[in-house]
């Protein structure tokens, strides 16, 4: 191995976008950008994980996102499982451990992980002897997520450096918000978080974003404006008055996007919530790039498996 | 030292003069400071001992040169009742190495509703009164139990948590929370209910401490508070001053705590308090939990740290920083927690319980779990270096802790 790619050499595990530097992001997007061309093919399947086990372990449910991870990994070669586990039928924390421990036994290459707490994923990767990936842990990271918007931003915009980026809704709540930040502020955007406070972690402007409390400010000359899911489920207490009134004031709808530039594109991780945090007419308009995001979601998770793979024994 | 009580100290005492059966203990380059007393311990016992027991805590103590523990009432059952009370002391009196006082409930079964029996509770023996980590929500219960408290001359000791601002939380609201993504406890959550019980106190002229102060703005409270005269101390925990909330890492659960590590800035600003005298007591908040209650998702994770083994030692980083002198270190664990509770300890002075330790304040050493005598594990100071050695502890003149010799 060359000096150079040792320096590129990636981690045992995929955990956040914290501490990734940028020629580690964009060795990812240039690896899913072939990833992308092989998906296109009729015949999409490769062998780089052949023989490899894939276990998609989802203590929270998802279905586009273990739905993305299972193609990947079919499409690489893999063997793969799917494992729901309900948080709320167990007994709580023991069973993170003890799932680790019991399906490590059974050998699996690497596992995808989403769990409803923060710090979940990290705790399970201290615990196991193969790759672990990190598909959203409460509200801390969500890498990939973070990798395929960087990689449709980049494919629509041929740049990300000295791009603005509006990061607008529920970003307390929302690791989809925190990969991101980290992401796009180290590929060089210049990255605004647009919510009402009550909507925003304390500290947020420490993370060298720009702060913004009303769409019209927030969104002015933006060159992507990204809708978060507003989480319902983690409502605890009284973040806002009413779904109606946070989408009078920050859904996003044709009046809004005016305020952005005129080439502006809009992007939601999804699911959406229609006419709350984005109106239908945009979300299914010529400048969304959202059902692109969920073909760049395989794509980018293809690149992610295969760079883990580099690293499992007798690889 | 005789019967329990030290006869002479000082210069007065010499080879020649303390007769010829008297044990001599060597401490030539060590401190002899009296036993320490650790005003915030959780015993374990009734409803516990698969995380503590009073033998094991005790062990503990005494091999940290904690001579006097302050037991917290947050046991199962609570010790609301003089039954309960009677039940510790005799537990302790067969079982215990050093001395364990105990604090009894300040409200029935710790809820916050009704008026524990301070009277009968104060006879059966408990010498203050607390909540334990429940801070007591309604006002008026507050001031009903301190104006009833008042009567008795009790010590009201309380933790000032807004319960609902700090429901949603596990650790200081800040950059770091929103970092890991964890939800934040604000330090005003703190502040709101210490505030009141100043106006409280002001109200029924109860003697009140503050259990643990953790942030700036309740030292300005305790100063202000102070500054009137009132009849007011206040404790932070050895943990709030000498880690703060980016020790938490990588998720350590170890390092979770009630009332969360604060910032730096925080940290800082309770060591002035500490040098400056507006904090009055420093406990270890001994808090053990077993292993299962720590390896879970940090949201998930049971709140606390053990303690009462490294209090000294952890406590010694302070001077060995040159932040606070050792006398200021020291009295803050002997002769101003022995003021506020009334005991006779915590003094090195003719006539006084002969509790006592002779400790190193400079040798190093890594703190090693296994070693630690807590039937618990879950040292913030895990693999942490530390400087500062208990060699003997005594309590009422019989030893009761010796370092073994090292290899």
């Amino acid at each position: 191995m060359s000096p150079a790619s040792a320096s590129l050499s990636f981690p045992r595990h995929l955990l956040g976008i914290e501490g990734m530097s940028r020629p580690e992001i964009e060795r990812l997007l240039d690896m899913a950008e072939e990833a992308v061309n092989v998906s296109r093919q009729v015949e999409k399947r490769r062998s780089v994980l052949r023989g490899r086990t894939l276990i998609n372990l989802f203590f929270e449910a998802s279905t586009r996102t273990q739905a993305s991870f299972e193609l990947a990994g079919k499409r690489l070669g893999a063997d793969v499982m799917n494992m729901s586990v309900s948080t709320s039928s167990v007994s709580k924390g023991e069973t993170l451990i003890d799932t680790a421990v019991t399906l490590n036994a059974m050998r699996p290459d690497l596992i995808v992980v989403r769990h409803n707490h923060s710090g979940a994923v990290n705790l399970l990767a201290r615990k196991v002897s193969c790759a672990v990936i990190n598909a959203g842990d409460g509200s801390h990271e969500h890498p990939t997520q973070a990798l395929l918007d960087a990689l449709t931003i980049r494919r629509n915009k041929g740049r990300i450096e000295g791009l603005i980026v509006a990061i607008c809704g529920d970003v307390l709540h929302s690791r989809v918000a925190r990969s991101n930040i980290i992401s796009l502020a180290t590929l060089g955007a210049r990255v605004r978080v647009v919510a009402p406070s009550t909507l925003l972690p304390v500290g947020i402007e420490r993370f060298g974003v720009e702060v913004h409390r009303s769409m019209e400010s927030g969104i002015r000359d933006a060159d992507i404006v990204m809708m978060l899911r507003i989480q319902r489920e983690r409502m605890e207490g009284a973040f806002l008055p009413s779904l109606k009134e946070f989408a009078q004031f920050f859904g996003l709808d044709d009046d809004k996007l005016k305020w952005a530039k005129p080439d502006a594109l809009v992007m939601h991780p999804g699911p959406m919530n229609r006419g709350v945090e984005i109106s239908s007419s945009v979300a299914d308009g010529p400048r969304s790039l959202i059902t692109e995001q969920v073909e760049m979601g395989v794509a980018v998770r293809m690149a992610v498996l295969e760079a883990l793979a580099q690293h499992l024994p007798n690889g | 030292m005789d019967e329990g009580k030290i006869l002479a100290c000082g210069a007065e005492v010499t080879s020649a003069n303390i007769g010829s059966d008297a044990a001599v203990v060597d401490c030539r380059g060590l401190h002899l400071a009296p036993g320490l007393i650790d005003m915030r311990v959780f015993i374990g016992e009734p409803g516990a001992s698969h995380r503590e027991t009073i033998a094991t805590v005790s062990a503990a103590a005494a091999a940290g040169g904690v001579t006097t523990m302050l037991a917290t009432p947050e046991t199962s059952p609570p010790v609301d009742g003089s039954a309960t009370v009677d039940y510790i002391m005799r537990r302790a009196r067969d079982n215990a190495k050093v001395r364990i006082g105990v604090c009894a409930a300040l409200t029935k079964g710790l809820a916050g509703q009704e008026i524990a029996e301070i009277g009968s509770l104060g006879l059966a023996g408990a010498i203050a009164f607390s909540n334990g980590s429940q801070s007591v929500r309604s006002s008026q219960v507050m001031r009903r139990a301190m104006t009833y408290a008042r009567d008795f001359d009790a010590l009201v000791m309380h933790y000032a948590e807004d319960a609902d601002m700090a429901r949603a939380g596990v650790m200081n609201e800040g950059e770091f929370a929103a970092r890991l993504g964890l939800a934040g406890i604000p330090r005003e959550a703190e502040v709101i209910v210490l505030d009141r019980d100043m106006r409280l106190v002001e109200l029924t002229g109860a003697r009140y401490h503050a259990e643990l102060v953790t942030t700036s703005l309740s030292l300005e409270i305790i100063r202000r508070a102070k500054g009137k005269g009132l009849p007011v101390t206040c404790g932070t925990s050895i943990n709030h001053l000498t880690l703060n909330e980016n020790d938490i890492g990588d998720y350590r659960t170890f390092l979770k705590m009630s009332p969360p590590l604060r910032s730096e800035d925080e940290r800082l600003a309770l060591v002035e308090g500490l040098a400056d005298g507006t904090i009055d007591v420093i406990v270890s908040d001994h808090n053990p939990q077993d292993v299962e209650t720590k390896r879970v998702p940090f949201s998930e994770a049971a709140y606390g740290a053990i303690g009462v083994e490294t209090i000294l030692a952890a406590g010694l980083r302070l001077v060995h920083a040159g932040k606070v002198s050792l006398p200021q270190l020291v009295s803050a664990m002997t002769i101003r927690p022995a003021e506020i509770l009334r005991l006779p300890q915590g003094r090195l002075a003719k006539g006084a319980p002969a509790d006592l330790v002779v400790f190193d304040p400079d040798e190093p050493f890594v703190v090693d779990p296994v070693e630690l005598h807590s039937r618990s594990k879950n040292t913030p100071f895990d693999e942490a270096r530390l400087q500062g050695r208990v060699k003997h502890t005594f309590v009422n003149g019989a030893a009761v802790w010796t370092e073994r010799a090292r290899a």
